[in-house]
C-alpha cells in the first residue's frame, strides 16, 4: 500500500532483569506485536505501566532504552527497515522523519538555552531550512499551538514558561522539522487537569493542521479517545485489541478493554450527615517558615465520622498543606482544629499518643512511604507494638488479620517492599494506617501514582474498609473522577482558599462558580467529541463576556 | 548462592592473614618484640626470614608485633570515630535547627586545622599512651564520618517513611537507629574501609614522626623510622613495613568494595 507510513511486523523486544539476590533472567517486554499506521493517522497505544507501550513507541525510531534489545520482527518506515539502518542512517532518520515528545518537558529541555534555539535545532542540523525560515516555521507552530506571544516566546528560557506551555513548545519542537511521524509519550500525564485540556486541544489542532501521523502513548483511555483515529490496547507486552477509536470505547471486544472503559464507575451514594464531626478545622491559616505568603487562608472544613471529605484542587492549591497542618507537621499561624471532641495541639510534639494513633496518613508514593529495609511484617507490626504493646505471636496474628483485610493473604509478611507491585505497596500502607485503629485517615493522592485499574481496586478497598471499620477519610486528590467515586462531601481549593464546600450533591450541582466549572469540565470523558465540545463551549462563553 | 569475586577473595585472604597475625602474634612470632637476637641489619636467612633490624632484633617478629599494635590502634580508632561520628551526624540531621548548626560548625572548625598538625599539637602536651592515641585519632577522624553520616541522613530524613514514623510519635532514637541507620549503612561501610586505612596511615605517620607508638613497642611506622638509615646502604628493612601498609590498605579496600556491592544488592536495596 502506498500510503502506509509505519509498518511494525511481529516485533519482539527483550531485556535482562537483575532481580536482587537471584540470577539474571531475560524478560520479554514486547511479544509479537504488529501494527500498521497510514500517513496522517493518529494511533493511540494504551496500557498500564509495563505494558510495553513506550518501548514500542521508541522502536518506531529504532531506539531501545537502556538494556533493551530488539530481538525479532521488522520496523518499516516509508518502506525501509529501520532496524537494519546503521548509525548514520539512524541520525538521518531521527529528528527528520520521526520525532519524539517526552512526558516530562521540564526534564527534556536544556535549562541553559533559549527555547527557540532548541526548537529549531533539529531542523538546522538536518539542513532542512535556514535559520530565518526555521524560526518563521516555529513561530507559526507556536501560534497554532495557542502559545501566548508566539513571536517572542522563543526568546525565553525553559524556566520562564509554565509546565503546560513547555509541553506545547516541545510539541512545536517535534513538528518543526516537518516529520512524517511524531511519537507522543504521555505528553499530558504530568499536567493538571485544567492544563491538560489546553495542551490536548493544542496537540490535536497541530496534528490536524500539519497532517502528520502520530503514535500517542498514554494510560488514560479517555484522553486518547479525544485525539486518536485508532487505538491499540496492550497488556504485558502483548496486543489485547486494536480497532477504530469509536469501536474500542463503545463496543470493546475483550474483557480487559471493557474493564479499562468502565474504570472509575464506582457508584457511591452520599451518607446522611452525622451530629458531631470527627474533625473540625476552623479558620486555619498557614505559611511555610521564611516565606511571607499564606499557603492556607482561613480554611474551615469539617468531617463526619465514617465519612469521606474530598479536598480537590490543582497543584499549588494548598490541599497537601492542609494535610500537613492537620497532622501537625506545619503548625498553623491562626485558627484551630478539633479532633474527636478534643482540641488538637498545633505542634506535633504537643499531641497525645491517642491523637497520633487516631489520625493516620497514607501517602501518594507508597515506594518512599515504607522503609525499604523493613519487611511488610515489621512495617505493619510496628504500630501494633507501639500503640497497643502487642508482641510475638499475638502481633503476628494481628498482622495476618490486617493482610487479609487488604486482600493480600499469606506469605507477604516476610517480604520487602521492593518485592511488591505498586498496588500491593499502597495496600500495605493502608494496612499500616489501619493497624492503629484510627478514627480518621488522611489519604494524600493515594491513587494518582497507580494505573487506573489498580487505582480502582484501591478505591474499592478503601470504601469497603470504611463500611467495616467506620473510619473517616480526608481524601486529597486532583482527580474529580475519584472524587465522584468516593466522596460524601467536597471542598474545592484554589490558591489556598476553600472556594466551594458542601455535600457531594451540592458541590457537583449547578450553579457553579468559575473555578469549579473549569475543574469539572476539564475531566476527560470517555466519549468521542468531548474535547471539541468543551473547547467550543468555552469559546462561546469567552465571546459572550 | 553468592559467588565471591576474585578481587574480594584476594582482599579477604590478605586482610584475614594480617588480622590473624595480629591477634595471634604471641603464637606466630618466632622471637619476642624487643628481643635482640643478632647483629644489626643481618640479611634474610633461615633463622631470620626477613633479616634483623638496626639493633639486631628479628624483623619478622617485629613486623608481627608491630602489626598487632598498628591494627589494634587503627581498629579501635575507626570504631570510636564511627560511633561518635555517625551518632552525632544522624542526630544533627534528624534534630535540625540549632543542634545541627552547632555541631556542624564545630566540626567545620576542627576540620579547618589539618588533622596531622592538630594531632601533633595535642600529643606534644599529652602523655603519649595507646588510649590517648586512639582517642585523639578517633575523634579527629569522627569529623569526616560526621559529615558523611549527616549528608546521607539528611537525604533519608525527608523520606515519607521517616515522616510516617514521626507522625506515629516515635522517639528520636528509634528514628535514628531503626529508620535511618539501616538505609545509611552501605555508604558508611564503604567509608569504614577507607577510614580504617587512613587510620593505619595516620598512626604510622605519627610513629614515624616520633609522636605515635613509643619504643620499645613496635608498630609499622616506627619500624620504618628505626630502619630508615639502612636504605642508604641498600638494606630493605624500612621498605618491608611500607609494603605491609600498602598491601593492607589495598586488601581492606577490596573487601569494603565487595561488602558495598553485596549490601546494595540485598533485598530492598537500591539495586546492584
Amino acid at each position: 500500500m502506498a500510503d502506509t507510513l509505519l509498518d511494525i511486523r511481529n516485533l519482539r523486544i527483550e531485556a535482562t532483569a537483575y532481580p536482587p539476590g537471584e540470577a539474571p533472567r531475560d524478560l520479554v517486554i514486547v511479544d509479537d506485536v504488529s501494527l500498521r499506521l497510514d500517513k496522517g493517522r493518529v494511533m493511540g497505544l494504551i496500557g498500564e505501566s509495563g505494558a510495553g507501550k513506550s518501548t514500542i513507541g521508541l522502536s518506531a525510531m529504532a531506539y531501545g532504552r537502556g538494556g533493551v534489545r530488539i530481538t525479532g520482527g521488522q520496523v518499516l518506515l516509508n518502506g525501509r527497515d529501520i532496524l537494519a539502518a546503521g548509525p548514520a542512517g539512524l541520525r538521518a532518520l531521527r529528528g527528520r522523519e520521526v520525532t519524539y515528545v517526552a512526558q516530562s518537558a521540564a526534564a527534556a529541555f536544556n535549562p541553559a538555552r533559549r527555547l527557540m534555539d532548541q526548537v529549531i535545532e533539529a531542523t538546522l542540523w538536518h539542513r532542512l531550512a535556514g535559520r530565518a525560515e526555521a524560526e518563521a516555521r516555529a513561530i507559526g507552530l507556536f501560534r497554532s499551538l495557542g502559545l501566548p506571544a508566539p513571536e517572542t516566546i522563543g526568546n525565553r528560557y525553559p524556566h520562564q514558561v509554565s509546565g503546560g506551555q513547555l509541553q506545547r513548545v516541545m510539541t512545536a519542537m517535534a513538528l518543526c522539522p516537518k516529520p512524517d511521524l511524531v511519537i507522543f509519550d504521555e505528553p499530558t500525564t504530568a499536567l493538571d487537569v485544567t492544563t491538560q485540556i489546553d495542551v490536548l486541544a493544542a496537540i490535536k489542532t497541530a496534528i490536524r493542521e500539519t497532517g502528520v501521523a502520530a503514535l500517542y502513548i498514554t494510560h488514560d483511555l479517555a484522553v486518547v479517545a479525544q485525539v486518536a483515529d485508532e487505538i491499540m490496547v496492550l497488556r504485558h507486552g502483548k496486543m489485547v485489541e486494536a480497532g477504530e477509536t469509536g469501536q474500542i470505547i463503545t463496543a470493546p471486544r475483550q474483557d480487559y478493554t471493557r474493564a479499562l472503559v468502565s474504570v472509575r464507575s464506582i457508584d457511591h451514594a452520599e451518607k446522611p450527615p452525622a451530629d458531631e464531626p470527627v474533625l473540625r478545622v476552623e479558620g486555619v491559616t498557614a505559611r511555610y517558615p521564611g516565606l511571607p505568603v499564606d499557603v492556607l487562608r482561613n480554611v474551615s472544613v469539617s468531617l463526619d465520622p465514617g465519612h469521606t471529605l474530598a479536598v480537590v484542587g490543582e497543584s499549588g492549591s494548598g490541599k497537601s498543606t492542609l494535610a500537613r497542618a492537620i497532622t501537625g507537621l506545619l503548625p498553623p499561624v491562626a485558627g484551630q482544629m478539633r479532633f474527636a471532641g478534643r482540641t488538637l495541639a498545633p505542634q506535633l510534639a504537643g499531641r497525645t499518643k491517642d491523637d497520633l494513633r487516631e489520625l493516620q496518613m497514607i501517602y501518594q508514593m507508597a515506594d518512599v512511604a515504607m522503609n525499604p529495609r523493613q519487611t511488610v511484617g515489621t512495617i505493619i507490626g510496628r504500630p501494633l507494638e507501639f500503640y497497643f504493646g502487642l508482641k510475638g505471636a499475638e502481633r503476628d496474628a494481628r498482622v495476618q488479620d490486617l493482610l487479609d483485610a487488604i486482600e493480600m493473604g499469606k506469605g507477604y509478611a516476610d517480604r520487602y517492599p521492593a518485592e511488591l507491585s505498586g498496588g500491593q505497596k499502597q495496600r500495605v500502607c493502608i494496612a499500616r494506617a489501619l493497624a492503629a485503629k484510627p478514627r480518621m485517615i488522611i489519604c494524600d493522592e493515594v491513587t494518582s501514582a497507580l494505573d487506573p485499574l489498580v487505582a480502582d481496586g484501591i478505591l474499592r478497598l478503601l470504601l469497603d474498609l470504611q463500611a467495616r471499620e467506620g473510619v473517616a477519610y480526608l481524601f486529597i486528590t486532583h482527580d474529580l473522577a475519584t472524587v465522584r467515586a468516593i466522596a460524601d462531601s467536597i471542598a474545592v481549593m484554589h490558591q489556598g482558599r476553600v472556594v466551594r464546600y458542601g455535600t457531594k450533591s451540592e458541590v457537583l450541582a449547578p450553579p457553579f462558580d468559575d473555578y469549579t466549572d473549569l475543574l469539572l469540565s476539564s475531566v476527560p470523558e470517555m466519549r468521542l467529541g468531548w474535547l471539541e465540545g468543551v473547547i467550543a463551549s468555552r469559546r462561546m462563553e469567552g465571546a459572550g463576556n | 548462592m553468592m559467588r565471591i569475586p576474585i578481587s574480594a577473595l584476594i582482599g579477604l585472604t590478605l586482610t584475614a592473614l594480617y588480622f590473624l597475625g595480629a591477634i595471634f602474634a604471641g603464637l606466630v612470632a618466632p622471637y619476642g618484640m624487643a628481643e635482640i637476637v643478632g647483629d644489626s641489619w643481618e640479611p634474610a636467612s633461615a633463622a631470620h626470614w626477613l633479616g634483623t633490624d638496626s639493633i639486631g632484633r628479628d624483623l619478622l617478629s617485629r613486623m608481627i608485633w608491630g602489626g598487632q599494635v598498628t591494627i589494634f590502634v587503627a581498629t579501635a580508632g575507626t570504631i570510636l570515630s564511627f560511633v561518635t561520628g555517625s551518632v552525632l551526624g544522624f542526630t544533627a540531621a534528624v534534630a535540625g535547627g540549632w543542634i545541627d548548626q552547632a555541631l556542624s560548625r564545630f566540626v567545620d572548625l576542627i576540620m579547618a586545622v589539618p588533622a596531622l598538625i592538630f594531632a601533633l599539637v595535642v600529643l606534644s602536651v599529652m602523655p603519649v599512651t595507646l588510649p590517648v592515641l586512639i582517642l585523639v585519632m578517633g575523634l579527629l577522624d569522627a569529623t569526616r564520618v560526621f559529615r558523611l553520616a549527616r549528608a546521607v541522613a539528611v537525604d533519608i530524613t525527608v523520606m515519607d517513611y521517616v515522616e510516617a514514623a514521626r507522625l506515629r510519635g516515635e522517639r528520636r532514637a528509634w528514628i535514628i537507629f531503626r529508620e535511618i541507620l539501616p538505609n545509611a549503612l552501605s555508604p558508611l561501610v564503604a567509608e569504614m574501609g577507607l577510614r580504617f586505612i587512613f587510620m593505619v596511615l595516620f598512626i604510622s605517620t605519627l610513629s614515624f614522626l616520633g609522636l605515635g607508638v613509643q619504643p620499645p613497642l613496635a608498630d609499622w611506622g616506627g619500624i620504618v623510622k628505626e630502619n630508615k638509615e639502612g636504605i642508604v646502604y641498600g638494606i630493605p628493612a624500612a621498605l618491608i613495613p611500607a609494603i605491609a601498609i600498602a598491601t593492607l590498605a589495598i586488601s581492606v579496600n577490596l573487601v569494603a568494595d565487595w561488602i558495598l556491592n553485596r549490601t546494595t544488592s540485598l533485598k530492598g536495596g537500591r539495586g546492584g
